[in-house]
């Protein structure tokens, strides 16, 4: 026992004394040629497969992007498509027709794009109280929904920027004359649902205002269950964004035709924004993007010829 | 209280004591400003003395212009510690930065971070700097309260009685047992010993360890045993930092003497070999001479920290441009939608809802405000591209690297068990890029143990070659003689010498050589310490009964070396006191009285001691440098003249073998000669204006018409590996200058003996006496060894750096050590011959002063060695400051004595030598170690790693700020020039505080490029240094550059992924976070040369400690980006785009450096492969 220790304590003391003259034992790379083409060989070796693979499933996914916001317009209002869609008068429905050219296997998700959309402009991003989402009217610490705060001495809820440009257009599916079933719950996040919107924080008097900047809440239901607005408020972290509508849980076949209804009630206009409906199957990476494969077998290419031409080079002039 | 009562004090001074008040504010202005340590400076108030009523405090403060000895050493107090701290704290620009962004982002508009967010760096680094200052504050207080609460006794009430150190006060009477400690400064006025004798040791002051004499006046002492009530009037000067010096005078029962250095013990020293004294304090608490010098030495500031700050203004003028891009940008976008404003629905200006505020606008100011505000908050969000938190890192990584420098057991000395100190934390980089060493010699690179080798007498050489290493016969005689008494250092002794010594042989050479040992064992200020019990002593000395051992201490080694071998040659100097001395000649004791003593200085060069025998003649000794002796020597008969060239030519024999020689002399005074000279050394040695001057004038009376005895050489043996530290040197590229002073013919024989000069240089000497002397021998020089002109030699120094780039190929099939030399072979035909400059003070003085300075920097620069001998202090500063101010090169001065302080102050990087004579240069270097062959290892090894390890901290520091603040600014054009942070607010903060920072310090402490074995075989290697090769703005543009690449791929891999997705913006800026970080761990990591333990931990800890952090951060309800990191890990998207990202941004890195280390690798880089690979 004692011995050991001992052994210990000086093996420990040498360690430590050689830690003091820096003479510690040490790995110290070296880049010879040989590491150098060995590295250059096992990027590539590693990434043109993931490349391959990656490209396979993003090109797996089917895609059809329709961009509505101008079509949906008609004629005579088109010099003016501002006061048409602030116009409560005239009715904002309007019909689209969709091809599906390939087969798209349920889920399809529907996404509503919005283009040129700054949802991370800092003066939206900082518009909203997290705490009064939770925590509804008895959280009075509302100050930075400012400029939407209060309406008669009352804080909004949920108040804020973010709540009160709200989307909402609306669209409705129908294939051969059939409504398609569109699943519209759980297209936010769990967490988002169980943790951060209130169970009991009731919208009571949202959009109220004289100005209105978008979608409205039903009071009844609570905000942990307006998915909509769950959506809207993860705010979106480009100028160009999807946000989840709701998924279709049917498969469309090839030449099918499917006619969306929407209610073209969001103003883009004033700032020419373009608004898109995307149908979208999904793989396993997600969305349709060639950006991450293509990537990935271009590094891996160009691995592999530069390790081809260390491996020439080092032939050549050997030190 | 005390309640004496002084009616016998003198009152005459009261008169001119009103007057002098107003001066004393005056000149105390004065003093405060001359804080130079200019020893010579004998600066003295004769207008306005310090008037001390002896045993009469309350007289001697009724001014109240004396502090009392309460001192205080600590800063704060508990009620000024939070004010003065901080306001101390904010002088640093760093802080102040920090606090600006701090308050702006607290403005409302411009409120880019959360408000406790932003004050977090602030407040943590104010923290952590006050918990320290703190805690260093609190023991000094604690040391201080030790201090100030010590006893003493005290004369009160006629009678000692102990009292509290801080309650002592300037004109009272203190008594001190052996083995205390001084209280504050006193005057002598008694000591145990009835001739007022006392030791002191003065370790805490100056750190010599030997004891000192101090006197106690004859005319006080007696009065002091005789009753406790003395009175008296000390007028002194107003303190002052000059430990060496100290002018006043005493009147003192109507008699009026002077009072000098050797009656005054300064606060802090110990009193020792006495049983105790009695003193009157002069100088209290903060104006005594030990407080005043506890002032530091200015700092100094590397010259990389230099370039760093040049770099450091480009990078703020990058955020500047960063910042008006954005506010330009901003201030376009909302002239554009200026119509819009109140439309768009992620832009409102006014309020929308009802209520009072309707209508108004909100937060909005105006297209020109806007824009100004929006320049403001990009610089908060951009403000760590200044990378303020580098300046703390680096300090940190000093802290470390002096470590490892202090650790290290090849700078230890074992012989003196001194280790090696940093005195200094800002330079430590520096030691990579000396170029030039100025190193004084003796105790440097000498050891400065002197022995007594040779000794010329009466024009007859004794002692080169009959030095008898074994005992011979008539040695066995003489040893029970010598025996009696036991010295320290066994001397060799000259057979023949001695014998003629104790032959009665009437006769010049016998008379010559008595007194020429009695000059050695009489004209000194040595101390014999006698100690009694031989039973303490070695072993050796107990097998005779009535050894006694006898220890010389003195000031100079010189004179112990001398005081021994005479006592060796049986003339023992055995008792000393101011008075009288006794000298032991052959066991009979002789008693001689010193009449008085002229001391050393170094203006006449000499030293002289007046005595009267017992048969009541007087005799002048002497003994001086050659030079000025020479001069004053009686020139009488051609037999003094034969003697004199005799002794010559043994002095240039000696100095032409690298001993130190000194001339002795003596004369017989008549009674006129005496008397005049006696009435006339009074009067000058009670002045209190210009007593040097004066006693100078006085010695000049006595010190001439001198009869020659001889001459005395002592050796002054090299340090160990002195030849082969200064080789090694010279093959690293740096030029050393050996500053001494020494005789031209000394200094050359020790720069042969170390190497330093070579058989086959030229040496170019110049030792002219007047200015024109002193052109004309520059100027031959130049044309005869054709040296450039200054403007032609910057060509040529570019040519030599170019031809110094040259890479050494060790991996060569050739021996490498063959590859060295034929490298400096090719250099030397460049220049054809070295040349040698060796050059004396007199010239110095003539070339300094005038426009020739140009003329001597051209020729040194141009020669291999410079030896400058016979300098005074003050021109080895000025030396040094001629290479500083001419050249950009890096100087380090290394020195031991107190007559190197000047030029370790001035050079660049100043090393002290942990020596003999004394601490001064150790006090005033910002390194000091024991030997000079030490120095090697600081600069080669130690100097290299630092260098290279700093150069790469400051690159890799503004690299990982930078491609964070440009990941930033390219995600805020996209943010419609909003300055949205992706990141949330304590990932901003914490990037460069908790998720980055460890790696970059542990590395900056513990990577090596090369090991000290290979850094010592090849110092050609410390041409990086030279070369700036590890930090250069060409580096700097390509990592800025690099930087830009790598920011481009941040950026643009995760926008390229998630274009046109739902992605979130938390989501985005959890992916960048983290990108980020791996990225530059992976960076750092990828640089990494040496890796251990620590840097793997700190390295892959980091990146750990990170997600733990997100993951943390994620998981509070209450924050946007709840839950984030839970569902960005759960798709594979996000770790294949990581992984791009990081090879991608790093892959032109890698092959710059792949193809760099393969096909141009740098002379470090082959050194390492032959290290490694071997």
């Amino acid at each position: 026992m004692t011995d050991t220790d001992q052994e210990r304590d000086r093996n420990k003391e040498t360690a430590f004394y050689k830690f003091t003259q820096q003479t510690l034992p040490a790995c110290k790379p070296v880049l010879t040629p040989a590491w150098v083409i060995t590295i250059f060989l096992f990027t590539g070796c590693i990434f043109i497969p993931v490349g391959l693979v990656t490209l396979r499933a993003s090109r797996s996914v089917v895609e059809i992007v329709d961009r509505y916001d101008a079509e949906c317009v008609p004629e005579p209002f088109r010099i003016d498509k501002v006061s048409y869609v602030q116009d409560d008068s005239i009715p904002k429905n309007c019909s689209r027709f969709l091809k599906v050219h390939k087969y798209m296997k349920a889920p399809i998700y529907i996404y509503y794009q919005l283009d040129n959309y700054y949802q991370n402009h800092r003066r939206y991003v900082k518009s909203r109280s997290d705490q009064q989402l939770l925590h509804g009217r008895k959280y009075h610490g509302t100050s930075s929904c400012q400029p939407v705060e209060f309406n008669n001495d009352h804080a909004i809820v949920p108040c804020g920027l973010v709540a009160w440009s709200l989307f909402n257009d609306t669209f409705k599916f129908i294939r051969e004359r059939a409504e398609l079933k569109v699943n519209r719950k759980n297209i936010a996040w769990k967490s988002d649902r169980d943790h951060k919107f209130g169970k009991k924080v009731y919208p009571y008097n949202f959009q109220n205002g004289t100005l209105i900047g978008g979608g409205k809440l039903n009071p009844r239901i609570p905000l942990s269950d307006q998915e909509d607005l769950i959506v809207w408020m993860r705010i979106s972290a480009l100028p160009s964004f999807r946000k989840l509508y709701g998924r279709i849980e049917e498969d469309l076949d090839v030449d099918d035709v499917v006619v969306v209804h929407l209610m073209n009630n969001y103003n883009t206009y004033s700032f020419s924004g373009k608004k898109k409906l995307v149908l979208s199957t999904s793989s396993w990476l997600g969305g349709k993007n060639d950006f991450l494969g293509l990537a990935y077998v271009f590094v891996g290419s160009s691995s592999l010829i530069l390790a081809l031409v260390f491996m020439l080079l080092h032939l050549r002039y050997r030190r | 209280m005390e309640l004496h009562n002084n009616n016998n004090t003198c009152t005459t001074f009261d008169i001119s004591r009103g007057s002098s008040l107003v001066q004393d504010k005056l000149s105390k202005s004065r003093r405060v400003r001359n804080k130079s340590v200019d020893f010579d400076d004998n600066l003295l108030y004769s207008g306005n003395p310090r008037l001390i009523y002896i045993n009469d405090p309350r007289r001697t403060n009724d001014k109240y212009e004396f502090t009392g000895n309460e001192i205080r050493t600590s800063k704060y107090t508990l009620i000024t510690f939070l004010p003065k701290n901080l306001f101390i704290q904010f002088h640093r620009v760093a802080y102040l930065y920090f606090l600006a962004i701090a308050a702006l982002n607290q403005l409302p508009p411009l409120a880019v971070f959360g408000r406790t967010v932003s004050l977090f760096p602030l407040l943590f680094v104010l923290c952590v700097t006050a918990i320290k200052d703190g805690y260093e504050d609190w023991r000094r207080h604690r040391s201080d309260r030790n201090e100030n609460n010590r006893e003493a006794l005290v004369l009160q009430l006629g009678g000692f009685r102990l009292k509290k150190w801080k309650k002592i006060r300037a004109g009272e009477v203190v008594k001190i047992h052996a083995h205390e400690t001084i209280p504050c400064d006193m005057v002598l006025l008694g000591t145990s010993d009835p001739s007022g004798l006392a030791y002191i040791q003065t370790m805490n002051l100056d750190g010599e360890s030997n004891l000192k004499t101090r006197y106690a006046r004859q005319e006080t002492a007696s009065s002091v045993f005789e009753g406790c009530n003395v009175t008296g009037l000390i007028r002194c000067e107003q303190p002052n930092r000059n430990i060496y010096e100290f002018t006043a005078n005493m009147e003192f029962n109507e008699q009026k003497f002077p009072l000098s250095q050797s009656n005054i013990v300064l606060r802090g020293c110990q009193l020792k070999n006495t049983d105790w004294i009695i003193g009157v304090v002069v100088y209290a608490g903060q104006e005594t001479k030990a407080m005043l010098n506890s002032a530091v030495s200015p700092a100094k500031r590397s010259k990389l920290e230099s370039y760093m700050n040049r770099e450091t203004l480009w990078l703020s003028i990058f955020l500047l441009v960063m910042c008006s891009v954005v506010a330009v940008g901003m201030g376009l976008w909302l002239h554009r939608h200026k119509d819009k404003l109140d439309t768009l629905p992620y832009y409102r200006k006014r309020y929308l809802t009802n209520g009072k505020d309707k209508g108004k606008t909100y937060r909005y100011y105006g297209i020109p405000m806007e824009t100004f505000f929006s320049l403001l908050s990009s610089i908060i969000v951009f403000q760590i591209m200044i990378p303020i938190s580098l300046y703390i890192t680096m300090e940190l990584v000093r802290l470390g690297q002096s470590y490892f420098m202090i650790e290290d057991k090849h700078m230890y000395d074992s012989n003196s068990g001194s280790r090696f100190q940093c005195r200094s934390l800002n330079i430590n980089e520096d030691l990579g890029q000396v170029r030039y060493v100025f190193s004084d010699k003796t105790g440097t690179l000498t050891e400065n143990k002197m022995e007594f080798r040779n000794a010329s007498v009466h024009g007859k050489n004794y002692g080169s070659s009959n030095l008898t290493d074994d005992l011979s016969e008539e040695h066995n005689i003489r040893a029970v003689l010598r025996s009696r008494w036991k010295l320290k250092s066994e001397i060799s002794i000259d057979s023949e010498l001695l014998d003629m010594l104790h032959k009665d042989l009437p006769g010049d050479e016998r008379i010559a050589a008595h007194e020429f040992f009695l000059t050695l064992a009489a004209c000194n200020t040595v101390i014999p310490i006698v100690s009694q019990d031989t039973s303490s002593g070695h072993g050796r000395s107990e097998s005779w009964e009535d050894v006694e051992a006898i220890d010389y201490q003195g000031e100079s080694p010189d004179e112990q070396a001398l005081v021994s071998a005479a006592s060796a040659y049986g003339y023992t100097l055995f008792e000393r006191t101011s008075g009288h001395i006794v000298v032991d000649i052959n066991g009979n004791k002789l008693r001689l009285d010193v009449l008085g003593l002229h001391e050393f200085d170094s203006v006449r060069k000499r030293m002289s001691v007046v005595i009267r025998f017992p048969n009541n003649t007087v005799k002048v000794l002497v003994k001086g440098a050659d030079t000025s002796m020479f001069s004053i020597l009686a020139k009488d008969t051609e037999r003094d003249d034969q003697i004199r060239q005799a002794t010559q030519s043994h002095l240039t024999e000696y100095s032409s073998v690298g001993l130190r020689t000194l001339v002795v002399a003596a004369k017989d005074l008549t009674d006129a000669e005496l008397e005049l000279w006696q009435c006339r050394y009074e009067d000058a040695s009670t002045s209190l204006v210009d007593r040097a001057a004066k006693l100078r004038q006085t010695a000049a009376l006595v010190e001439c018409n001198l009869n020659l005895l001889g001459a005395t050489a002592i050796e002054d043996k090299l340090q160990d590996g002195v030849p082969e530290a200064i080789e090694a040197l010279r093959q690293a590229g740096i030029k050393v200058w050996v500053l001494t002073g020494d005789k031209q013919e000394t200094a050359i024989s020790i720069g042969l003996s170390c190497k330093l000069l070579t058989a086959d240089m030229q040496q170019i000497i110049i030792n002219g006496n007047s200015e024109e002397e002193c052109r004309n021998l520059l100027a031959d020089a130049k044309t005869r060894h054709g040296v450039q002109s200054s403007n032609r030699k910057k060509q040529n120094l570019k040519r030599k750096k170019n031809s110094e780039n040259g890479y050494l190929d060790i991996l060569d099939d050739t021996k490498s050590s063959n590859v060295l030399q034929r490298l400096a072979g090719r250099e030397e035909l460049a220049v054809r011959a070295p040349l040698a400059l060796i050059i004396d003070g007199n010239s110095l003085v003539y070339i300094l002063e005038k426009d020739l300075e140009s003329e001597l920097f051209s020729i040194a620069t141009s020669c291999r060695v410079v030896l400058c001998c016979r300098v005074a202090p003050l021109q080895k500063a000025g030396i040094v400051d001629l290479i500083k101010s001419r050249t950009d090169d890096m100087t380090l001065a290394i020195g031991d004595g107190a007559n190197d302080v000047s030029m370790i102050q001035m050079a660049d990087v100043g090393v002290g030598i942990c020596g003999q004579e004394g601490r001064q240069a150790v006090m005033a270097s910002d390194f000091a170690m024991g030997q000079f062959r030490f120095l090697k290892r600081l600069l080669l090894v130690h100097g290299h790693w630092n260098y290279q390890r700093v150069g790469y901290l400051v690159l890799y520091n503004f690299y990982r700020n930078a491609v964070f603040v440009l990941m930033l600014f390219w995600y805020i054009l996209c943010t419609a020039f909003s300055t949205t942070s992706a990141l949330t607010d304590w990932s901003s903060v914490f990037y460069s505080v908790i998720y980055t920072s460890v790696p970059t310090i542990v590395v900056g402490i513990l990577d090596k490029d090369l090991s000290h074995r290979t850094l010592l075989q090849y110092p050609k290697l410390y041409g990086a240094g030279h070369r700036h090769e590890a930090y250069n703005l060409q580096l700097f543009w390509i990592t800025m550059i690099d930087t830009l690449w790598q920011s481009l791929v941040l950026f643009y891999i995760p926008l390229f992924m998630y274009k046109e997705s739902s992605i979130d913006i938390w989501s985005m800026g959890s992916l960048w976070t983290i990108a980020v970080v791996v990225l530059v761990n992976i960076h750092l990591a990828m640089d990494i040369r040496r890796w251990v333990f620590i840097t793997h931990v700190a390295v892959w800890g980091s990146i750990m400690i990170t997600y733990a952090c997100m993951v943390v951060l994620d998981s509070i309800p209450i924050f946007p980006n709840y839950w984030t990191i839970y569902h960005l890990a759960t798709s594979p998207t996000y770790w294949l785009t990581i992984l791009l990202i990081i090879i991608v941004a790093l892959l032109p890195r890698f092959l710059v450096k792949v193809v760099h280390q393969i096909f141009w690798p740098s002379d470090i880089q082959i050194a390492r492969e032959a290290e490694i690979l071997r």
